[in-house]
């Protein structure tokens, strides 16, 4: 017989065998007995301001280590703010393990004070979720949660723990197995059309290989790096797949899509084969289905056999592991791949004509110059966190990322309110690393009371706001297709970023002239401890080039 | 042309909730579920069935297959070749008068009285979906009472060898 813990003691121990190292979350009437074993755990517990934050928090720790992120909430209003977290996760494969309290099983379904369903609130975003009844099966149940959120195509998962669980005696033992009779990620492959894929690859005359964020969750990165100087084939990623591929690698075209670049778009049109790697080809990236990449073949590698044929229907498809399926692919090339001068003076030719889009602005700081002396202070060797929005796009179109998980975004769900907390998350995660958010000041302002956080912790996440004193994004949809009505998008007033800031216990700076730009940005990467940048820019600037939601990609808007 | 999916998943909580909020979420209706268990100590089985498009069985297939609880996912309308069958439960208003002619239509269906009342007699009638409807429609001149239907239950048919050679 072992020692007699309580169920909150063995749901601690259970963490430490995981090897967490830091968790976010904030008590509350349900958790009263998880809190006080977290007293004593040994990894750090970080107390936000917001249970949204934590869930954010979590999701960032995990897409700068590669480890499921841990956050923690009470029951009912403390589980559903981390809602959205959880949808976060879920939209853009990352594995996060959400612990919520719940009020006592005698009490469950009874509309208890505090009592919400968040296993059935959550199940449609969400890969898995559990309830524990028994003190004994927590540490089973950590380790599935762990398991099924880190394996196969990553997700959330949600742990639901009644508060006289927590109370109730149990034993501490870890399992050596998990009984899963339904879930085997590792078996999920399927290479039977390898051999037409190769025979496509070695004929293709103007191949494009499209890197999604699955890349870097199967970190293939060098598999990719292989197989694009292998192919001798330009590369074009989504939001999701920067950084997949160092920028600055001549090979890489940039961002395709509704914002993509030019040439990453153009390349997609004209290509006679592309290679689909680890991505859902998302309406964002591909436009309408019906008008993309007219003239190709596309083969398809991804982890998650039902994305196969989900949005586009594609000609071949690979099932399983990127990495591996790269490497596999890799060794079946044999034949001579030749120069593609014409194809890459096609490609040349456009990123000559039709360069990035930039309006002017003289005498204001643009979001362009930021963006760009960001790289050039830092050599781009920062975390980078957005938040959602055009500063989201402008940031994804001129930061360059040279290593994986150094940009980190909200991609499918796009959802304002991340990038702060999750550049939080990226500290604890790589706390040698800079970390710096750009934001916007209407995303920034959805949990932006995580300032206090940072200041007592001394986390030292630079915000970099891009204030236009309006909900950007939406503003330039309604200059572009709504007739001008700014309907509900511009602010009267700012808040006055800088006293907030100082008033949290951060630093706050204000550019106001193109000239600061560069000596605010140095300074805040300077000072110890979280600062706010905030940046005036033009409310007119927009996100250029654009495509109309549900167009073809080739019809890009150039200007206003 | 709907289709019919036989799913063995774990038997816990919450993986019917699973299951239908995967289907609902993509827009379509279930006609019919019915669960139960199995051989398989532990081990559940759902027959669904769901009109949906012909493009979207697929996809739902492989949807439901990614739930970690679900085991194994089979379309059996596109296996083709299976047996399938309702049951239903008919109370009908049953004048002593009547009786001998509802007790005729019954046997036409090879229906079995499960209760008899003062007024009322309850019939269980089993097999294909339009031969239930059939039965139903049969009994109505004399006045339905209640009635109570199970969703459809299928199993694929292994055949005879014989049979597979002619």
């Amino acid at each position: 017989m072992g020692e007699k813990l309580t169920g909150a003691q063995i749901l601690v121990k259970s963490l430490e065998a995981e090897k967490v190292s830091t968790i976010f979350g904030l008590p509350g009437g349900q958790v009263i007995p998880l809190y006080n074993a977290l007293y004593d755990a040994k990894f750090n517990n970080i107390l936000v301001r917001h249970e949204q934050a934590a869930a954010h928090a979590a999701d960032g720790y995990s897409r700068a280590s590669e480890r499921a992120g841990v956050c923690i909430a009470t029951s009912g209003p403390g589980a559903t703010n981390l809602v959205t977290g959880i949808a976060t996760a879920y939209m853009d494969s990352v594995p996060l393990v959400a612990i919520t309290g719940q009020v006592p099983v005698t009490v469950l379904g009874t509309d208890a004070f505090q009592e919400a369903d968040i296993i059935g609130g959550t199940m449609s975003f969400i890969k898995h979720s559990l309830q524990i009844h028994n003190p004994n099966d927590i540490p089973a149940v950590i380790k599935k949660a762990f398991y099924i959120a880190s394996t196969g195509r990553p997700g959330p998962v949600l742990v639901d723990l009644p508060s006289n669980v927590q109370t109730a005696e149990g034993e501490f033992v870890w399992p050596r197995k998990l009984a899963l009779p339904g879930y085997h990620p590792d078996e999920l492959n399927n290479l039977d059309k390898l051999d037409e894929a190769v025979s496509s690859l070695e004929k293709a005359k103007r191949p494009v290989i499209y890197a999604g964020g699955g890349v870097l969750r199967s970190h293939a990165s060098k598999q990719l790096s292989a197989i694009a100087k292998q192919l001798n084939a330009p590369v074009v990623t989504t939001l999701m797949g920067k950084g997949s591929l160092p920028e600055s690698h001549p090979h890489v075209l940039g961002m395709a899509g509704m914002h993509g670049t030019p040439v990453s778009n153009r390349a997609l049109q004209a290509a006679d084969v592309i290679l689909a790697i680890g991505t859902r080809l998302s309406d964002r990236t591909t436009g309408s289905a019906e008008s993309f990449a007219p003239k190709a073949k596309i083969i398809h590698i991804d982890r998650d056999p039902a994305e196969v044929d989900k949005r586009i229907v594609t000609d071949i498809w690979l099932i399983g592991d990127a990495g591996k399926i790269l490497g596999t692919l890799s060794k079946a090339l044999t034949a001579k791949i030749p120069e593609r001068k014409e194809w890459y003076t096609f490609l040349d030719k456009i990123k000559k004509k039709e360069p990035m889009p930039q309006q002017a602005f003289p005498g204001a700081v643009t979001p362009w110059q930021v963006l760009e002396t960001l790289n050039e202070v830092t050599k781009g060797d920062i975390t980078l966190t957005t938040e959602v929005g055009q500063h989201q796009m402008w940031a994804a179109q001129y930061f360059r990322v040279e290593e994986p998980n150094h940009f980190i975004t909200s991609g499918g769900l796009g959802a304002m309110g991340f990038g702060f907390p999750a550049a939080m998350g990226a500290h604890f995660a790589r706390p040698d690393r800079p970390v710096v958010c750009i934001a916007g000041d209407g995303s920034f302002m959805m949990n932006i009371q995580e300032l206090d956080t940072c200041a007592r912790y001394n986390i030292p996440v630079k915000v970099f706001v891009f204030n236009n004193s309006c909900l950007g994004m939406v503003r330039q949809w309604q200059e572009l297709f709504y007739d001008n009505r700014y309907s509900s998008t511009l602010y009267p007033r700012d808040p006055d970023f800088v006293k907030i800031a100082e008033g949290m216990g951060a630093s706050g700076l204000r550019v106001e002239k193109p000239e600061q730009v560069e000596g605010a940005i140095e300074k805040a990467l300077k000072i110890d401890g979280p600062v706010v940048v905030d940046f005036k820019i033009p409310q007119e600037a927009c996100v250029f080039p654009m495509v109309p939601s549900g167009g073809c990609i080739s019809d890009m808007i150039f200007s206003k | 042309m709907s289709n019919t999916f036989c799913i063995y998943s774990e038997d816990q909580p919450g993986v019917l909730s699973r299951v239908a909020a995967l289907i609902y979420r993509r827009g379509y209706n279930i006609i019919s579920i019915a669960a139960g268990p199995t051989e398989i100590k532990g081990v559940s089985r759902y027959t669904l069935v769901f009109d949906g498009e012909e493009s979207t069985y697929d996809q739902v297939q492989k949807q439901l297959q990614k739930l970690a609880e679900v085991i194994s996912v089979r379309n059996l309308t596109r296996e083709g070749n299976t047996v399938e069958r309702y049951l239903k439960l008919i109370k009908v208003k049953a004048p002593v008068s009547k009786r001998p002619s509802i007790f005729q239509t019954a046997e036409v269906f090879r229906c079995r009285v499960v209760d008899i009342g003062a007024d009322t007699i309850s019939f269980e009638v089993t097999g294909s979906e339009s031969k239930v409807e059939a039965c139903l429609a049969a009994l109505e001149p004399y006045g339905i009472v209640e009635t109570a239907g199970s969703g459809q239950v299928s199993l694929a048919r292994s055949g005879l060898k014989s049979n597979k050679d002619k």
